[in-house]
């Protein structure tokens, strides 16, 4: 695990995966520990659904970043505004210059045209790191399976533009993402079948269609192991008609529906611990990608409490 | 279900949706009877292995003795599809076209594998401009489709809307003119000025060249939408939406069940999945654990002692075992308070929801299938 700390020496971080595994609260919670160890961070949602706000308890996050915890900034990418801000930039049009049609139109022109939409948005988070307002971007990109396509925007503009102004920016771009000390894909997965074999096969993509690395694997939600062998074996005699009597005399009531919901966590944990296993073999390994563990949290509501929870977490495994 | 001949099952990502489309079509064709397909875009290896999934559009019927090994003797058919994105795009380009050659050249484009691959969430239009040619073909009784995992549950129901009006808007209508006229119309000026210079003006007219090739598959796309909207919207069809009781999930599952009725959609029914067994949630049982936990050093005492049911083993260990049956009883209620919370936000939900408990393991068989498919059928 000795390589692990410089997950949080990266300048700019995509956290992927499957959807529904708790991207947004891993990405939250990274933030927030870089943050806490004072850098200056920014935290950008890349599929503007507002979750991210709701990790903070915050204001809804727009393109404009607002601090939303000492040091940590939090933004959500709008690829029009970000056309926008980027004309504004390059062509020293003034932002609000009456272009409403000509963006629209480019738009939907970059909606056909393979990176010109994902050009703008990695980009603007590319442009952040290379101008140094930040120590640290970390980014709620999206889902594994749209993943590749942002990653590998610049070699597909590369293939098929042969001029102008987003040509130019591939070059530098490219430079940041293919940076592995700078930059690179955190997956995270949840130990179930669909999101480990997505896991596995988004790693090998971002190998074989994109530049940017493999920084580590965030397996999230991992259930609690209940019990060592010898526990477990305790625990068997416990289900024995005798014991389960003598506990519900002395309690005064069924124990038994105790003893059962003992016995779903622990055969839970091990039918997902397969898929683990599974993944530690596909990914891990020596010269692997490192993986970090986050325990599934045991919360009434997720919000900054369970954001914390998982900073803490992550920051407990980063100093293993 | 038995007046149904299309089910479009639903939901955000992640929460099971193939397996609970699995579940309801196995029963149909076990119980219900007639021939039943079931159409899937990605579905996880084992399951599609116990399924007989095939790719490319290959249908493959679910044999005798997978439904022997789980015990039943159907009454109909089982058949499965899994949806190829790419092959359904290519044969819609080319029943639309207006001839073999522009078909080629729309297929040889670059540009055409992009469109064909994200544009207009393609996925979900195709899933169900696939599912209206299965239909038409009348070869099945009941079709359950599976929908593809999306951004956004809802983007599902709007693909055909959007394919339509992408084809009547006036963005297309402004670049598919001739190029270089267009350096007259003022309000596409600063477009072209913007364009030129970020895009530069051979890609831009590549870009141009195909959407021109494109529009000419405008009529027939349009008309098609407009008849695989009204599928959608018959009675004949159902949607079953399906959600985890998670915070994220439920509120995509709540705003897709109050589109429904907007659009004119059928719900047929909620279903929960991977839903914590509801004693999980006992104010009696909560506080029993607690005082085990409490009393977990005394407990452990009796129980180890000689004659005690757990004669010879030590103390202290039973002791930390009582202490986390405790522990995790606590823990457990948490998540299913948090679950009886979510459920509770779903307040405008429709008459039938059915619940599939956490089964605490994956389901890789017609077996497991069917006990989701037992959980679900009512």
């Amino acid at each position: 695990m000795a390589h692990l700390p410089d997950l949080l020496d990266r300048k700019l971080l995509f956290v992927t995966g499957k959807g529904g595994v708790g991207k947004t609260t891993i990405s939250a919670g990274l933030a927030l520990l870089c943050a806490s160890r004072g850098k200056r961070t920014l935290v950008c949602e890349m599929d503007a659904k507002g979750d991210l706000a709701s990790s903070f308890e915050a204001a809804p996050t727009g393109f404009d970043e607002h601090e939303v915890a000492p040091n940590l900034w939090a933004m959500s990418m709008d690829p029009e505004a970000s056309l926008r801000q980027y004309l504004a930039l390059q062509l020293r049009l003034p932002r609000a210059a009456g272009l409403g049609l000509a963006t629209r139109m480019f738009d939907f022109v970059a909606s056909a045209a393979p990176g010109v939409r994902e050009i703008v948005s990695v980009g603007k988070l590319c442009w952040e790191v290379r101008e140094r307002h930040y120590d640290a971007v970390i980014v709620d990109a999206v889902s594994s399976g749209h993943i590749i396509g942002q990653l590998s925007a610049p070699q597909a503009i590369n293939s098929l533009v042969q001029v102008g102004l987003v040509r130019q920016q591939t070059g530098w771009m490219l430079d940041i993402l293919s940076d592995r000390s700078a930059c690179g894909a955190l997956i995270v997965a949840t130990p179930e079948e669909m999101p480990v074999t997505e896991t596995i096969e988004t790693a090998a993509r971002l190998a074989s269609e994109t530049s940017v690395g493999l920084a580590g694997i965030v397996v999230n939600r991992v259930l609690p192991e209940l019990f060592g062998n010898r526990e477990e074996q305790a625990f068997e005699a416990l289900s024995g008609e005798r014991a389960t009597g003598h506990l519900s005399r002395a309690l005064g009531g069924e124990a038994l529906p105790l003893l059962d919901a003992a016995r779903w966590m622990v055969k839970t944990r091990r039918s997902r611990a397969a898929h683990l296993q599974r993944l530690r073999e596909a990914l891990g390994g020596p010269g692997g990608a490192p993986l970090v563990y986050v325990p599934y949290l045991f919360l009434r509501s997720y919000g900054l409490r369970a954001t914390r929870q998982v900073a803490s977490a992550l920051s407990a495994e980063l100093e293993n | 279900m038995a007046s149904k001949e299309i089910v479009v099952v639903c939901g955000p990502g992640g929460v099971g949706k193939t397996t609970v489309a699995a579940a309801l079509a196995s029963m149909a064709a076990s119980y219900q009877g007639g021939k039943v397909l079931v159409v899937t875009v990605d579905p996880a290896r084992r399951l599609s292995q116990a399924l007989g999934f095939e790719p490319l559009h290959r249908v493959q019927r679910v044999t005798g003795e997978a439904f022997a090994g789980a015990g039943v003797v159907p009454r109909g058919e089982l058949w499965a599809e899994m949806l190829d994105t790419k092959a359904s795009w290519d044969a819609l380009v080319s029943r639309h076209a207006p001839d073999k050659a522009t078909a080629r050249r729309i297929l040889d484009n670059p540009l055409y594998k992009n469109i064909s691959e994200r544009f207009v969430q393609s996925h979900d239009y195709i899933a169900v401009e696939r599912l209206f040619e299965l239909h038409s073909e009348g070869d099945y009784d009941l079709i359950v489709v599976d929908t593809p995992p999306t951004r956004n549950a809802v983007d599902f129901l709007l693909a055909p809307q959007r394919m339509a009006e992408f084809f009547s808007s006036r963005l297309l209508k402004l670049l598919t003119v001739p190029y270089r006229s267009h350096l007259a119309d003022a309000a596409a000026r600063p477009f072209y000025y913007v364009a030129d210079r970020v895009l530069g003006t051979k890609f831009l007219e590549d870009i141009t060249e195909f959407f021109i090739l494109f529009q000419t598959l405008s009529d027939g796309f349009v008309a098609r939408a407009k008849e695989v909207e009204r599928l959608l919207a018959d009675r004949r069809t159902t949607f079953v939406v399906v959600s985890t009781l998670e915070t994220v999930p439920v509120r995509e599952a709540e705003a897709f069940l109050r589109l429904l009725p907007t659009r004119g959609l059928h719900a047929g029914g909620l279903v929960l999945n991977r839903v914590l067994p509801s004693y999980m949630m006992d104010l009696t049982l909560s506080r029993r654990a607690e005082e085990l936990s409490q009393r977990a050093g005394e407990l452990a005492l009796e129980l180890s002692s000689d004659g005690g049911p757990l004669q010879g083993y030590d103390a202290a260990l039973v002791e930390r075992v009582l202490k986390e049956l405790g522990n995790n009883f606590d823990n457990v209620t948490v998540v299913a308070k948090r679950e009886a919370a979510q459920r509770a936000e779903l307040a405008r939900t429709p008459s039938v929801v059915a619940d599939v408990p956490e089964l605490g393991e994956d389901v890789h068989d017609l077996a497991g299938v069917l006990e989701v498919g037992r959980w679900v059928w009512s």
